[in-house]
């Protein structure tokens, strides 16, 4: 067995029992607090758990198929976010070839000049041709009403659900010194750091919560939660310098700088939710919400984690 | 024998490709799910509306529910007619009243007897207009009548016509969602007029508030 694949079952086997131990205290809770499944909170819990269990395996699947099964998982992802997107924007008869050119052109051509590992062309086809042509094909109709407006909310959908989610699987072009063929790692250090501080500035909030940090976007989100799961997540991460071709040091930095990302990305999204007038983006993962719910730190994260470990550790 | 497979297989492609296009989602109403059989009558934007309606029904309801569908449209080709009729099971009005053989309400009232329950749209044609609901044509009331006892199921189609409005060819993948209202029967004193009236509050009850997205 390669290093890689030994790490990569001590990380899942980790994560495993991680999940066993919240099933278990999660089953404890709804017995104790809510045997007729009346108790919200608590039957939300556990099918955030049961979601959890079913993202996990999926990953490791995607992980396990190599560089075309991870590419696959998060060019579906980008398709479900950007349906999720599409559907709470301003769009109008006229967008329909822009929007649909989206989906079925810049989407695919996203993630096949990934799979090339064309990266230069990669760096600026949304950035760039996206932007400029998309407008183009939406004027052609020659509707007017709200048309700067239409054209940079399909753009905005683009870069996020698109673009920058699939900074996740770009992680695999990086070619680092003495780390070739472990990337699949840092896509894990990723994943791994920003879900966990996700999850323990809700444990954090929930245990310790008192002063509200963003009362108009995020009512539950607190100081403590905030403080709490940043630091928290960021030892963590720290703690998994040995999968990364980060020292401890450098680990744990770059573990804070994307719990950041992902905190202030997670306020962006809510602010388009409240602006939207909606709790959830959708409903696609029973418990979370949609999926943009569980993606936004991600989305916010993935772009710098990639440049930084890019530009100081790649020959790329 | 190939037949019915080949229609089996089709019906599983398209719910597959209308899932993946909207993952559609039905809200039922909070009295549960509608009866087993149940006339569901919606808003109408798109063909692809009783394809939702179906496809978001558990199975147990919609291996009894056939939609009921312009005769006109559907036997216009082959493809179509092995679409409404194998696949679809469709119930085939003639729409036009001075060159139809038999009577819509009869044929429909004829498939409730045999257990059926039927998807039908009483705007009579796809809305392209601003306003959320055309004005219902009376075939709902004359076979509410005919068979008071079956339940009237109102369900409100939310999104179809942004996924692939008229006139487009490709559609784009958004969310909808069907929501599913309170069954209603028509009253035994109540005129027509007041039936009509009341069945389309029932439906646009059921759509969301209108917000900027209109605009």
């Amino acid at each position: 067995m390669s290093t890689t694949t030994s790490d990569m079952v001590t990380l899942l086997l980790g994560v495993g029992g991680i999940l066993l131990f919240a099933s278990a205290v999660g089953y404890a809770l709804q017995r104790k607090l809510s045997p007729d499944g009346s108790n919200g909170a608590i039957e939300n819990l556990n099918a955030r758990i049961k979601a959890w269990w079913a993202m996990v395996f999926l990953i490791a699947i995607a992980f396990i198929a190599g560089r075309v099964g991870v590419l696959l998982l998060f060019a579906f992802c980008s398709f479900a976010a950007l349906r999720e997107f599409i559907t709470l924007i301003n769009t109008r008869r006229a967008d329909h070839w822009a929007i649909a050119a989206a989906f079925f052109l810049a989407l695919p051509i996203n993630y096949y000049l990934l799979w090339a590992e064309e990266y230069g062309i990669y760096a600026i086809f949304i950035p760039v041709y996206a932007f400029l042509l998309m407008p183009i094909i939406a004027v052609l109709r020659g509707d007017t009403q709200n048309f700067l407006l239409r054209i940079s909310e399909v753009q905005w959908a683009l870069m996020i659900c698109v673009f920058c989610a699939s900074h996740v699987p770009a992680l695999l072009t990086l070619q680092i010194p003495g780390y070739e063929g472990r990337n699949v790692l840092l896509i894990a250090f990723l994943v791994i750091v920003v879900q966990s501080s996700d999850v323990l500035q809700y444990v954090w909030g929930k245990l310790f919560g008192r002063t509200k940090i963003a009362p108009m976007l995020s009512p539950s989100k607190t100081v403590e939660g905030f403080v709490g799961g940043v630091a928290s997540a960021t030892l963590l991460g720290a703690s998994l310098w040995w999968i990364t071709p980060f020292t401890p040091f450098q680990a744990g930095l770059m573990s804070f700088i994307i719990t950041m990302m992902g905190f202030f990305g997670g306020l962006v999204m809510s602010a388009i939710k409240r602006d939207r007038g909606v709790k959830d983006w959708g409903h696609l993962i029973e418990g979370h919400g949609g999926l943009i719910d569980r993606l936004d730190s991600v989305v916010f994260s993935a772009p710098i984690f990639f440049h930084l470990t890019r530009y100081w550790w790649s020959l790329t | 024998m190939i037949r019915p497979l080949l229609a089996k297989l089709a019906s599983v492609a398209i719910m597959m490709f209308a899932r993946a296009l909207t993952a559609a989602r039905a809200l039922w109403h909070e009295t549960g799910l509608p009866p087993k059989q149940s006339v569901y009558f919606a808003n109408h934007s798109s063909h692809g509306d009783f394809i939702l309606i179906w496809a978001v029904l558990p199975p147990w309801l919609r291996e009894h529910a056939r939609p009921v569908a312009s005769a006109e449209y559907w036997l216009k080709s082959k493809l179509t007619s092995f679409i409404g009729r194998d696949v679809f099971n469709a119930v085939l009005i003639e729409r036009d009243p001075a060159a139809r053989t038999s009577d819509p309400v009869e044929q429909m009232a004829a498939a409730l007897d045999d257990g059926a329950s039927l998807i039908v749209f009483p705007e009579g044609t796809r809305n392209q207009t601003e306003a959320r609901l055309l004005p219902f044509k009376s075939g709902l009331y004359h076979l509410a009548r005919k068979r008071p006892d079956v339940a009237l199921v109102p369900v409100w189609i939310n999104n179809l016509n942004r996924v692939m409005p008229k006139g487009e060819f490709v559609p784009i993948p958004l969310i909808c969602t069907i929501n599913f209202g309170e069954p209603l029967k028509v009253r035994p004193d109540e005129s027509k007029g007041d039936f009509i009236a009341r069945a389309e509050g029932a439906l646009v009850a059921l759509a969301p508030a209108q917000t900027d997205n209109d605009a």
